[in-house]
């Protein structure tokens, strides 16, 4: 009850009329996440939370980004990063929908391939990973064939 | 892309090994065919390579086709900058198939996307070399007569060794017992230990090459120890000799046991070794050209 109240305290922070709001990010993945779905590149108002105080994760990041609505293949980017993190959209300062997320069967650039030696660091074109243990969280290149913890992955 | 390539072992189910070794049991025993009469292959190394170049170049002249390519990169476009995209797409429009050796990992794979010909890899940096792999099974099938249910030691560098990590991809379809003899720092890597406890197929772990842990092995997959893998220079001066493969150390082991090493050897089996009847290398080497006859044919659906 006493965390409920926490949380919508810290909505009203920042509260979104429409957009999303990715919550419950640790705190060091926050930037990743942020580069992951390119939102350097947005022109949207957005509101960043890094270091906030959470029960669960200790430190926490927060995205909250105005009249954006991710869609899946998006939400599941996320999932590549912080897993356990809460997607909702809102519309009209309420929660429309909150989006599960799942790790990509695929995932087509946005990461670089950790060896050095693999094709796609040596010619211009895109990376590609295959998920390979959802559970796990094991990527594969599907160049060079080398297998990565997610924790290991290097984001672009 | 629909045309079919040969990148890794792992793009061949077991159906396809059987039938691709049986091709080329029927190649060995007529290897001169005119099956590729008016075709022209491709054999681009942008790695220096003698066996598998040599091999691939044997195969398609023994079955009436012709062969364009280079034996190194430094005579290429590629030292002006061109990508590898551009040379794929460009020699893809002179001939019917590409072979390429390329030392970046991945570049097989990238080739068969852009290609609009079948591309076989042999050998894309330390990834895959599936065409090795074939004639190590063509090897194993021609002297033991079967592939089930044998027992395979790998011995060597098993962690950076991508000929025994594809020998393993392949046996698993085969019921295999596994023995993994290699130095603490060289060891077969987890991710290929869990392959097997999923698969459950039986393996065990020794450190030392010694008569005990090769006595009842029906193959002895012997491997080359590089100093150049070593971190630790100290740790490679105490394992060094330890895996040399010597007449002494063969004395009990099986009948039917044989000896395949990918080579280049250099001094892991000493040259003693070459006269055991249980030494097969160079035979496997020879094997070479079937398997590939008949991996090339199957690609060009011939």
């Amino acid at each position: 009850m006493e965390k409920d109240i926490k949380d919508k305290k810290e909505l009203k922070v920042a509260a979104l009329r429409n957009g999303t709001v990715i919550d419950h990010i640790p705190s060091d993945k926050l930037f990743k996440v942020i580069s992951i779905l390119k939102l350097s590149n947005c022109k949207c108002q957005m509101t960043f939370g890094f270091n906030l105080e959470s029960h669960k994760l200790g430190k926490k990041g927060i995205i909250k980004v105005a009249d954006k609505f991710l869609k899946q293949d998006e939400v599941n980017k996320v999932a590549v990063l912080a897993p356990n993190a809460k997607i909702n959209i809102i519309k009209d300062y309420e929660v429309a929908e909150k989006k599960t997320l799942e790790l990509p069967d695929e995932i087509n650039g946005s990461i670089k391939c950790i060896n050095p030696k693999c094709i796609t660091n040596n010619e211009p074109m895109q990376s590609k990973f295959v998920t390979i243990d959802k559970e796990k969280g094991l990527f594969k290149c599907y160049y060079c064939e080398r297998v990565v913890k997610s924790e290991d992955l290097i984001i672009e | 892309m629909s045309v079919k390539s040969l990148v890794s072992i792992s793009d061949y189910s077991k159906e396809k090994i059987l039938q691709i070794l049986e091709k080329a049991s029927a190649f060995e025993k007529n290897p001169n065919q005119k099956i590729l009469d008016g075709k022209v292959v491709a054999t681009l190394f942008f790695e220096p390579s003698t066996r598998t170049r040599l091999s691939f170049e044997t195969a398609v002249n023994r079955l009436g086709g012709r062969v364009i390519g280079f034996a190194d990169a430094s005579t290429t476009s590629g030292t002006k900058g061109e990508t590898l995209k551009d040379t794929i797409k460009m020699v893809s429009n002179y001939v019917d198939l590409i072979v390429m050796r390329n030392p970046i990992e991945g570049a097989a794979r990238y080739a068969s996307e852009v290609a609009s010909v079948p591309v076989v890899n042999a050998g894309d940096g330390a990834n895959q070399h599936p065409t090795q792999t074939m004639l190590d099974l063509y090897s194993i099938q021609k002297t033991q007569g079967k592939l089930d249910n044998l027992k395979i030691c790998m011995v060597g560098d098993l962690k950076y060794g991508r000929t025994v990590h594809s020998l393993l991809m392949a046996m698993s379809h085969f019921n295999p017992t596994f023995s993994f003899i290699a130095p603490d720092e060289l060891k077969m890597p987890d991710e290929y230990k869990m392959f097997c406890k999923k698969n459950g197929i039986r393996y065990e772990e020794h450190s030392e090459l010694s008569e005990n842990n090769i006595a009842d092995a029906d193959i002895l997959y012997m491997t080359r120890v590089q100093k150049e893998r070593f971190t630790d220079l100290f740790e490679y001066e105490k394992v060094k000799n330890i895996y040399i493969l010597k007449n002494s150390l063969l004395e009990h082991t099986k009948a039917n046991m044989k000896i395949l090493h990918p080579l280049p050897r250099v001094n892991e089996i000493e040259q003693e070794v070459d006269e055991n009847e249980k030494a097969y290398y160079f035979e496997q080497a020879r094997n070479g050209v079937f398997a590939r006859q008949a991996v090339i044919c199957d690609l060009l659906g011939l």
